[in-house]
């Protein structure tokens, strides 16, 4: 019998596969499918002060291995997401989630996680500070570290919940913006958000996404990905959890030599919605091929 | 997704029915699939799946019509018999056929004659008289009437250069039909046509580029008077009072 348990800031979960923010909605939806309870945790729907419709369409596009979205932080707002959305997740699963919060002012962050801090669900609250697809937020304040640090400043000072800064990889060192947010206290980070792109038609002679760029995910990212979740493993000594084009759980066992504790699985969860409930399955047997006893055991184990 | 499915379908035949339009007949577990739902699938080669609308299902086959519009559909019309799919079924919301009334009009244009098929044949099945118009650019491109007819439905064919049947948009046959409660299909413009021109309650399935097809990555979202909806789980149909353009 093979560990899959982590320890990600104090919590202790089952195993590291953690469906990304926005592929998962608020959970339910997928509970009708598969019992989401086999996850280590989720990260739920980005969550703002207010309510947003996101981008105009079509806001996907097909890439080489992978996509690129625009979607633009569609979501109810924090008021709804609490009276409406985690009432029907705490139906279920019965696991502590993590929240996911992006805002376009510190304030609206600070507002924002102050409020899902409250909730006893939440387990661990993941800022989004790099959001490629929303304009004067989102990717604004993860691009510039002391941006990056006043964010998490804002928010260490309202909440009591692990906070993990989610990073951006459209920068030139992603590990000065991962020092930044730590030496403010933010207790983990998660990376990397996607990578900005675009795409054009041929047919139409312009650029698919009516949001011009997007952000690219998928397999295509995932050696830009380890590279990054590397660079962090030196930088810093708080928990990264690893995302970008994790498929399979080979990629998750490689990301976490590379330095993660949990890993996130964004774009595979669209492309088959049993991806993540495969890869917990999957560990036992890639484990033992590997001669892995236990996952914890294994972070970092490349450097 | 209660009624989605992820199960692997085989390709019995795929041929070519009209100008860039293929038919393709699938062999797998077509059950709990629902008239005016989509599949999903996924093609080698290809990161995101390709979704496309159910036109017929008898027995343990799903009839697919898809046009060739870009490097997936060019490699799906080459695919041999034989092939194994991996396919979502299951996905959308489907047509309301109780709201029908005994005479339905359905409309369809090009891509989006194929669902049309498979909701006649269920109106006939419930004693409905459906007429049937169907639209397209040119006379190569005009696939299906005689299936329609065999459903024994009144069918009307209009094209936009007038090489066949009425020349025009599918509007322009609208006045040849009394109809009771209408569906249709086909490209935005014309649906908002259809949607002007049309004097009953009916419903309108849209399309849109999705990501994943079943509610997750809300790529495909647009605005109603009920409030944001994802074309893929809550539509594709919508009805006509909702509509916002």
């Amino acid at each position: 019998m093979v560990n899959t348990k982590i320890n990600l800031c104090g919590i202790e979960i089952d195993n590291p596969i953690i469906p990304a923010s926005g592929t998962f909605g608020f959970g339910y939806e997928f509970a009708e499918i598969y019992d989401i309870n086999k996850l280590g945790t989720f990260s739920f729907k980005g969550t703002t002060k207010d309510p947003r419709f996101g981008n105009p369409t079509p806001r996907i596009a097909e890439t080489p291995m992978g996509m690129l979205n625009s979607v633009g932080l569609q979501n109810p707002g924090v008021d709804k997401v609490i009276a409406e959305e985690l009432p029907k997740l705490a139906k279920v699963f019965n696991k502590p989630v993590m929240a996911n919060v992006s805002g376009f002012a510190i304030d609206d962050y600070a507002y924002t996680c102050e409020k899902l801090d409250k909730e006893d669900q939440v387990g661990w609250i993941e800022v989004n500070i790099s959001c490629p697809n929303v304009h004067g937020g989102g990717m604004s304040f993860g691009t510039d570290a002391k941006n990056a640090a006043a964010v998490t400043k804002a928010v260490k000072a309202v909440t009591t919940k692990p906070i993990i800064i989610k990073l951006t990889p459209n920068v030139t060192n992603i590990s000065e913006i991962a020092k930044a947010v730590e030496s403010e206290g933010a207790d983990g980070v998660s990376l990397i958000n996607t990578l900005s792109g675009m795409r054009i038609s041929l047919t139409k002679k312009q650029p698919i996404l009516k949001n011009v760029t997007g952000g690219l995910s998928g397999p295509a990212v995932f050696p830009v990905a380890l590279r990054c979740v590397w660079q962090v493993y030196d930088a810093v000594k708080i928990p990264i959890v690893g995302m970008g084009g994790v498929s399979s759980a080979e990629d998750a066992i490689e990301m976490m030599l590379a330095g993660a504790t949990a890993i996130e699985v964004g774009a595979a969860n669209l492309v088959d919605p049993y991806a993540c409930e495969k890869i917990i399955d999957s560990f036992e047997q890639v484990m033992a091929k590997y001669h892995i006893n236990s996952l914890e055991e294994i972070i970092g184990g490349a450097h | 997704m209660l009624n989605m499915k992820n199960t692997v379908f085989e390709l019995i035949t795929n041929k070519k029915i009209a100008k860039n339009t293929y038919e393709s007949v699938l062999r797998g577990d077509v059950s709990d699939i629902k008239c005016g739902q989509f599949v999903n699938i996924k093609i080698d080669g290809f990161y995101l799946r390709r979704p496309i609308s159910v036109c017929n299902i008898e027995n343990d086959e799903l009839t697919i019509i898809y046009k060739v519009v870009g490097e997936g559909t060019k490699v799906m019309a080459e695919m041999q018999s034989g092939t194994k799919l991996d396919v979502l079924t299951g996905l959308g919301n489907g047509y309301d056929l109780s709201k029908s009334g005994a005479t339905p009009l359905l409309v369809g244009g090009g891509a989006g004659v194929p669902p049309m098929y498979l909701l006649c044949r269920e109106l006939v099945k419930m004693g409905k008289t459906p007429s049937v118009i169907l639209g397209f650019g040119s006379k190569d491109e005009i696939f299906y009437e005689e299936e329609f007819s065999k459903l024994g439905a009144k069918v009307y064919v209009t094209t936009v250069d007038g090489s066949y049947g009425t020349k025009g948009f599918v509007t322009d046959a609208f006045d040849k039909v009394d109809y009771t409660y209408f569906y249709t299909c086909g490209p935005e413009p014309m649906l908002k046509a259809v949607y002007d021109k049309s004097v009953t309650g009916g419903e309108f399935s849209f399309e849109e580029r999705m990501g994943c097809g079943f509610g997750a990555c809300m790529g495909c979202s647009c605005k109603t008077k009920y409030g944001n909806k994802r074309i893929c789980k809550d539509g594709p149909v919508l009805v006509k009072e909702e509509i916002i353009w």
